[in-house]
């Protein structure tokens, strides 16, 4: 690795793997920092090293990541697996470190492409061991080739959930149930926006077959569900529910839950850039123009973690993000950028048609976001929401203040799970949106790194 | 909880809690612990609440183990190796090291 760079990219997912492919064309110098040991992201994961025997079985949209992963495997930049960003600053100093050994490195620009997080789906024992989010049970279907070994119940709302249940029903995997939380009052509203969805029709037919593929399986699918509640001592036994005033109640060790992704805004927000409260898509996301560059002005923000618009909107921002930044650096005028931008702007639309079809079909109900009171909203400090809504009554000024009082958000993942469920609690209490009420700050190390890490950073240097 | 589709790839053993146990080679150790069925992965530090794998991306902190003597890695976010020691930060191992 070398100690400074043109442009380093964070995440080799599709909005990453683009932007830096494009911006190395042109010429510009690049590194790549990714947390896997493979490119592809979260969605394309070990597409090009899949331990499965057929990835057709994982769908069509997961195999086209293949030409997508070649693509960068072969571009002329600097490429560094297993490496994670747990410091960086405004000045493009970056603190990074690779398979326990820590590096410094420093950037004439940054591109933050570190994609989605599962939104948090909080409910009574939604901690217990044995409950996982679908993300967690897609990743081991594409890195290890693993399936539950007894049929599972999926709960929540959302597309990806269909997806998993179609992936697993394809996998040979018996399906317990689909605890299915999405709210057919939503479907009124998304229709104002189906006019527009036409555009990306492709994403209307491929939602379709998913829901005609699980109802031919005869998977038990209990809509309008609501009041979860895990159940269970050292692990998970059983899940309840109600489901159109009646209460159910399934035996299972093993629970997948979904309820749509959020931008991951740890980065962005680390370095400085200015979020926004996104009501549509229900979360906050950096605010960036439409090149993808943030309020800072170094640092760019592209794809699903700039707003999540899904995999091939992300490869298509990073382009966009690849050429600007090819530009500002000097390698293209604007002219040749426009030009190459036009029909990749042209693409990119298409696939953001579909959003707020799908954003208000399947908006999260606000009882899913602002559960009971003995539902714990900090899992790592184990706070429950009474505590945060005791403290909203009793005027607490917002979240980072309820961190000071309770330490909600100061474990391990630093507020990366309590910290919507907590902004949604003050807003509800205290009448207020999310804008108005802030999120948690955030504060490096991003991710843990030893002092002896640290210390070692000199000796690195020198080598 | 998990198995493998069409499992014929290759193992490899590690020590779990003072065995040694057989894991599918090139999976994660939070793979490893699911396809071994061993969970609780830990309690936690605050109530003592079991715990597992949630999110496998290297988010939620609740995969945290003890590896080859150094506590609180995150096991989805590192590779099995042969001979690994992996120790789950279980209640009551603790009671037996103190
Ligand atoms: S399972 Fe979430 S960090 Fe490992």
């Amino acid at each position: 690795m070398q100690s400074a760079y043109q442009m380093v990219v964070i995440g080799a997912g599709p909005a990453g793997m683009a932007a830096a492919q494009t911006a190395a064309r042109q010429g510009v110098e690049v590194a790549v920092i990714d947390e896997q040991p493979h490119p592809g992201g979260q969605i394309y994961r070990n597409v090009n090293a899949s331990p499965l025997a057929d990835i057709d079985l994982l769908g069509k949209d997961y195999v086209f990541g293949r030409q997508l992963v070649q693509g960068f495997e072969y571009a002329h930049l600097d490429y560094f697996a297993n490496s994670g960003v747990w410091f960086l600053d405004r000045a493009g100093e970056l603190g990074i470190v690779q398979d326990g050994v820590h590096r410094r490195v420093s950037a004439q620009r940054i591109v933050i492409a570190c994609g989605a997080q599962e939104r948090a789906m909080p409910f009574p024992g939604w901690d217990k061991a044995g409950v996982m989010t679908a993300g967690a049970a897609q990743i081991l279907m594409k890195s290890a080739a693993m399936v539950p070994s007894e049929a599972p119940v999926l709960a929540g709302n959302g597309p990806l959930l269909l997806l998993l249940a179609w992936q697993y029903l394809r996998a040979g995997v018996r399906l317990r149930a689909i605890v299915d939380t999405a709210q057919s009052a939503n479907r009124w509203p998304a229709l104002r926006y189906f006019p527009q969805a036409i555009a990306a029709s492709d994403y209307l037919f491929k939602g379709l077959k998913l829901v005609s593929a699980i109802r031919r399986a005869r998977v038990p699918w209990f809509r309008e569900a609501s009041d979860l509640r895990a159940l269970g001592e050292e692990r998970l036994s059983a899940l309840h529910f109600t489901c159109r005033g009646k209460p159910q109640h399934i035996d299972t060790t093993l629970l997948l839950l979904h309820q749509g992704v959020i931008p991951a805004l740890q980065i962005a927000a680390a370095a400085g850039c200015e979020t926004r409260w996104n009501s549509l898509q229900q979360c906050w996301q950096p605010q960036v123009d439409d090149w993808g560059q943030s309020s800072v002005d170094s640092v760019f923000v592209a794809g699903d973690a700039a707003g999540i618009g899904g995999a091939r909107a992300a490869w298509l921002g990073g382009q966009l993000a690849g050429l600007q930044l090819a530009h500002q650096l000097g390698l293209i005028d604007a002219v040749k950028r426009d030009k190459l931008a036009q029909p990749i702007r042209k693409a990119r639309a298409r696939h953001l048609a579909i959003r707020p079809f799908l954003d208000t079909w399947y908006r999260v109900a606000e009882s899913s976001l602002v559960p009971g009171d003995e539902t714990l909203a900090c899992r790592c400090e184990e706070v429950s929401v009474g505590e945060i809504r005791t403290l909203a009554a009793m005027g607490c000024t917002g979240p980072n203040q309820a961190k000071a009082f309770t330490r909600c958000g100061m474990g391990p993942c630093q507020g990366r799970f309590c910290g919507s469920t907590v902004e949604q609690v003050f807003a509800s209490e205290t009448a207020a949106s999310p804008q108005q009420i802030g999120r948690f700050n955030t504060r490096p190390p991003l991710k843990p790194v030893t002092l002896g890490q640290i210390a070692g950073i000199a000796h690195n240097e020198q080598r | 909880m998990f198995k493998i589709l069409g499992d014929t790839g290759e193992h490899l053993v590690v020590e779990l809690d003072g065995d040694e146990v057989t894991v599918p080679a090139g999976v994660s150790v939070a793979a490893a612990l699911l396809y071994l069925d061993r969970i609780p992965t830990r309690h936690s530090v605050v109530n003592g609440l079991p715990r597992a794998p949630y999110c496998m991306m290297g988010v939620c902190f609740e995969c945290l183990i003890e590896v080859d003597g150094v506590v609180d890695q995150r096991a989805c976010q590192l590779q099995v190796r042969a001979g690994q020691r992996l120790r789950r930060q279980l209640a009551t191992s603790k009671v037996e090291s103190a």
